[in-house]
């Protein structure tokens, strides 16, 4: 189980939390403008990479906030936790 | 009997402790496990193998035992596959033997079982002498250290410290990322988060394929020493050692001490081998071959020391590598886990004074990383080669001539020999992996203790390859079986799952409502009178609230409270319709999506004021609602200035239904306007119904006149009798969700997760009508300009009306044998159509008004014509009152 850095409440158990998927994947500015192969890459084509990448987890034991984890996917070593909206470090 | 006059560590000679084994009653000492007993008793093959019904006897002394598998009963409460050689004798046990299968008990008192979550500085898997010294020393600083040992006792002395927490009869059976361990003590489930992990879990004994040697009276070397040692319980009284590693000869002196005699010493590296065993339901003798001379030795114990395998089970969950050492024939512990240390025999250490001192310097250095002064720790010295003579990497003994593999057993619990393994090699398995899954081999609940390394190093040899590049296969959590009532501790019965009830539970319970979970609330399915059953109960409700008055408990719909500037235009980004443009004491009905553009929720939003809005959803959805509603603020809209708050259990609702609503309404309130003028469908009035301060909404979920009282929670029993009470004139009739599902049926309205399932959209189901024209985007809305949103063919909406009820869920076809074109998602009796009907997604159903479909169902096809799924008042004439 992991052991996860909440920004606000400080290294809390996995079990607190409710994972939300690739980080950094905002919603469409303008949904309308574009075609259905760019709309179906923002809903459905995500990364899946061997090794670090962000994801977003929300405290939702706790303080119910979002916030982003990178985290290496091979080891599941948390390495940084920051803010939803802040770029990645 | 062949309890020892002398010795005996663990026994107590004074206390002799009454069991039952397969019905006979037998004596043990107290301090004995099952097993020892049964040795002492002079029990050899007692098991019976699970596929080839083959005699069986114990083989080890702890987990590793593949056979001895027994169902215990004690004070009521039955287990069933335990291990004999793990059970501690105590008076009264009925112990019955087990063919590889245990079966539960389902009359079995429950045991009282629990959970502690705890953080420690330092966790010590393992009592043996490495970890003992391991704990000592992390413990001296004042570190939090938990000791975990399986067994009821520790190896060696443990200096006492304030800090330091013992726990014996504790097996580690899980191992998680970040020091995340999970302990297994008789009736307690340990959670354990350590900020460093030292695994002091020792080593198993392996044995040798040869054919024959599953029979009883072969077994582990050293397990066989354990039992003289530790409960003066000689296993045999004449030996044939069979050796592959020295520690078979330091086995064999122990057992010669006791007065056991040696027959005859085939050490492999010497070029002698057993090759084969005879005997019945025990061993009468073992064959040797040397040179090329075979033999018979008469003996009933043969004594296996084919090396030893390094327990590195949790090692391995925890994520740590293993690499092959050809030298000490063993897979050893390569790149550790963050936070893990491993000492002893688990590290392949096999000198015990190296293994104190790797221990006690592990737990040194783990006190220091976790922030506290080290103690006095151990020096570790050089590491001896070692006296001996190195062990021979030995797997299997080929067999006689003649004879085949079939007798040369991998996995004695699953029945596997290397003939099995010979057969998944010739059908073109490579991968230990499958290998695994093929032959079974290691997946029995001594998870491959004694034949994972066994049957790899066969495999390596059938596949000319090099013992370290075939790999072991992964092992997961529980590395020891856990029972599953220790793993639910309390959370069992009612304390499984919250109950949640409403203010208004009491009131249904008196009038004999029948209740039905949704989520985690009980709510009144249908209140039967006399000996109705549920059909002719819902029949009569539906009249009622079709035909009268009728009154429902409404409270465990969701409820948000969404306040803020920004409220209006929040709302408007999430759900299909235009909620700015909603007047204030007005009412919606909204629809969200998610971003695929699938259904997800949906629910009547008031607006009581410019800037706020009470939103209700679906009751199985209130807490995934508002999540999304969170989600969104938080991570794609910060700047909109919202506060969305849950208010579910802060209001109760009771709906008022039916064409005499008004009147109970006019009489309970009786300064409230309630004419139809006045008080408009989807209007809100604030006022004082009896006496009470209550929001009053016009909405209708079954197309009938309706009121929704709302009032605080802890006036809605009070509201609830009042409405009973001003409704008895009108012969009022409560009614539950059965009814509701009817009535709303009737009126063609969807049920999320009833209708929908994630696959079905607005448009599907027969509510683009709910789709704001005027809007330039929601979440979801490009989705339905996707090709697949568009397709003509999708499945939609419709109503059936069968020649028969169907069950939901039946299956659509146009013709016998055709494709599968739909499914019923609702089915019903209807008192007001005065037949049965269905809702039903169809495949282009929009298009076969008329049609006739086919519902093929066991043992006969039903036919339905499809129909607009609005069957009931399709002129929404009855809204206002009849």
């Amino acid at each position: 189980m992991l052991r996860i850095p909440c920004p606000y409440c400080g290294p809390r158990d996995e079990t607190e939390f409710h994972y939300g998927g690739q980080a950094h994947i905002p919603y469409p500015a303008d949904p309308d403008a574009l075609d259905d192969a760019a709309w179906a890459e923002y809903l459905f084509v995500r990364d899946n990479p061997k090794g670090p990448w962000a994801e977003r987890w929300s405290h939702s034991g706790g303080c119910r906030r979002w916030f982003n984890v990178i985290r290496d996917t091979a080891t599941h070593k948390v390495i940084s936790s920051y803010e939803a909206g802040e770029p990645r470090p | 009997m062949t309890r020892l006059a002398s010795g005996g560590s663990r026994i107590d000679r004074g206390a002799t402790v009454r069991f039952t084994f397969d019905g006979r009653e037998m004596g043990g000492l107290r301090g004995d496990t099952l097993a020892s007993a049964l040795l002492a008793d002079g029990v050899r093959g007692a098991w019976r193998s699970i596929y080839h019904g083959r005699p069986r006897g114990i083989v080890g002394i702890g987990p590793e035992d593949p056979c001895a598998l027994v169902q215990v009963t004690h004070d009521g409460i039955s287990e069933p596959m335990l291990r004999a050689t793990e059970v501690e004798l105590v008076e009264g046990l009925a112990v019955a033997s087990l063919a590889g299968r245990g079966r539960l008990v389902p009359d079995s008192a429950p045991p009282h079982r629990d959970k502690r979550h705890v953080h420690c500085d330092v966790l010590v898997i393992g009592g043996g002498a490495a970890g003992c010294a391991a704990a000592s020393a992390a413990a001296a600083g004042g570190a939090r250290v938990i000791l975990a040992e399986r067994t009821p006792v520790l190896a060696a002395e443990v200096a006492p410290a304030e800090e330091l927490q013992v726990l014996t009869r504790t097996a580690a059976v899980g191992a998680y990322d970040d020091g995340y361990v999970v302990l297994a003590q008789r009736d307690r489930l340990w959670h354990v988060r350590a900020r460093r992990v030292i695994l002091a879990s020792g080593a198993v004994e392996r044995t040798v394929a040869f054919a024959g040697n599953d029979r009883p009276g072969v077994m582990l070397a050293s397990a066989a020493a354990a039992y003289v040692e530790r409960y003066a319980v000689a296993p045999g009284s004449t030996a044939v050692l069979f050796a592959a590693d020295d520690s078979g000869h330091a086995a064999a002196e122990v057992l010669e001490r006791a007065g056991v005699g040696i027959a005859a010493v085939a050490d492999a590296r010497d070029g002698a081998v057993v090759c084969g065993t005879e005997g019945g339901d025990a061993l009468s003798a073992a064959r040797i071959r040397s040179g090329g001379d075979v033999w018979s030795v008469p003996c009933d114990l043969l004594l296996v020391a084919g090396g030893w395998n390094p327990s590195l089970e949790l090692w391995t969950q925890a994520q740590g590598t293993l690499r092959w050492d050809e030298a000490r024939a063993a897979f050893l512990p390569d790149e550790a886990p963050d936070r893990w240390t491993v000492v002893g025999a688990a590290n392949g250490t096999r000198d015990p004074a190296t293994g104190v001192a790797e221990g006690a310097a592990a737990g040194a250095a783990a006190a220091e990383a976790s922030g506290f002064p080290a103690g006095p720790n151990g020096h570790v010295p050089p590491a001896t080669a070692g006296t001996g003579r190195p062990p021979l990497a030995l797997f299997a003994v080929e067999p006689e001539e003649g004879e085949g593999w079939d007798g040369h057993y991998l996995d004695l619990q699953r029945d596997a020999t290397v003939a099995d393994l010979h057969q998944a090699v010739g059908a073109g398995l490579r991968s230990p992996e499958h290998v695994k899954r093929f032959t079974t081999i290691g997946t029995a609940n001594d998870q491959g203790r004694t034949s994972g390394v066994l049957t790899l190093g066969v495999l390596a040899g059938l596949l000319g390859a090099e013992m370290g590049s075939v790999h072991p296969t992964t092992h997961r959590p529980p590395a020891v079986p856990v029972p599953f009532s220790l793993l639910a501790g309390r959370d069992r019965g009612v304390l499984s799952d919250p109950v949640r009830t409403t203010a208004i539970h009491s009131w249904h319970e008196a009038h004999g409502a029948i209740f039905e979970d949704v989520g985690q609330w009980k709510r009144p399915w249908y209140y039967p009178r006399g000996d109705e059953d549920m059909d002719a109960a819902v029949l009569r409700e539906c009249r009622a609230a079709r035909e009268g008055v009728a009154m429902m408990d409404a409270s465990t719909l969701g409820k948000i409270d969404v306040q803020g500037p920004d409220a209006a235009e929040f709302l408007n980004r999430l759900y299909t319709g235009d909620f700015a443009k909603l007047g204030t004491d007005r009412c919606k009905y909204g629809i969200l999506c998610t971003a695929d553009g699938m259904l997800f929720d949906d629910g009547v939003h008031m607006r009581v004021a410019d800037d706020r809005y009470l939103v209700t959803t679906t009751t199985g959805n209130a807490a995934a609602v508002l999540d999304w509603f969170e989600e969104w603020l938080q991570t794609e809209w910060p700047e909109l200035r919202v506060h969305c708050t849950s208010v579910t259990e802060q209001w109760a609702t009771v709906a008022v239904v039916g064409p005499r609503s008004r009147d109970v309404l006019a009489a309970l309130a009786p300064e409230l306007d309630v004419s139809a003028e006045r008080f408009r469908f989807m209007d809100i009035r604030d006022a004082d119904v009896a006496g009470m301060r209550a929001r009053v909404a016009r909405i209708s979920f079954s197309g009938e006149l309706a009121y929704e009282i709302n009032v605080p929670a802890w006036e809605g029993l009070a509201m609830w009798e009042a409405v009973w009470a001003a409704g008895e004139p009108h012969g009022i009739t409560p009614y539950g969700t059965e009814t509701m599902h009817v009535l709303r049926a009737e009126k063609g309205y969807v049920i999320v997760g009833q209708e929908t399932d994630g696959t079905v959209t607005p448009q599907d189901a027969g509510l683009a009508w709910m789709i704001a024209k005027g809007k330039h985007d929601f979440v979801g809305k490009r989705s339905h300009r996707r090709i697949d949103a568009m397709r003509e063919d999708r499945k939609q909406l419709v109503a059936l009306l069968p020649e028969e009820r169907l069950p939901e869920g039946a299956q659509l076809v146009l013709e016998e044998g055709g494709p599968m074109v739909g499914h019923v998602t609702s089915s019903y009796d209807s008192a007001a159509l005065g037949r049965p009907f269905c809702l039903a997604l169809l495949a282009g159903g929009r298009g076969r008004n008329g049609e006739t479909v086919l519902v093929p169902l066991i043992d006969r096809v039903v036919r339905a014509e499809v129909a607009d799924p609005v069957l009931y008042d399709p002129e929404g004439a009855r809204r206002d009152g009849a």
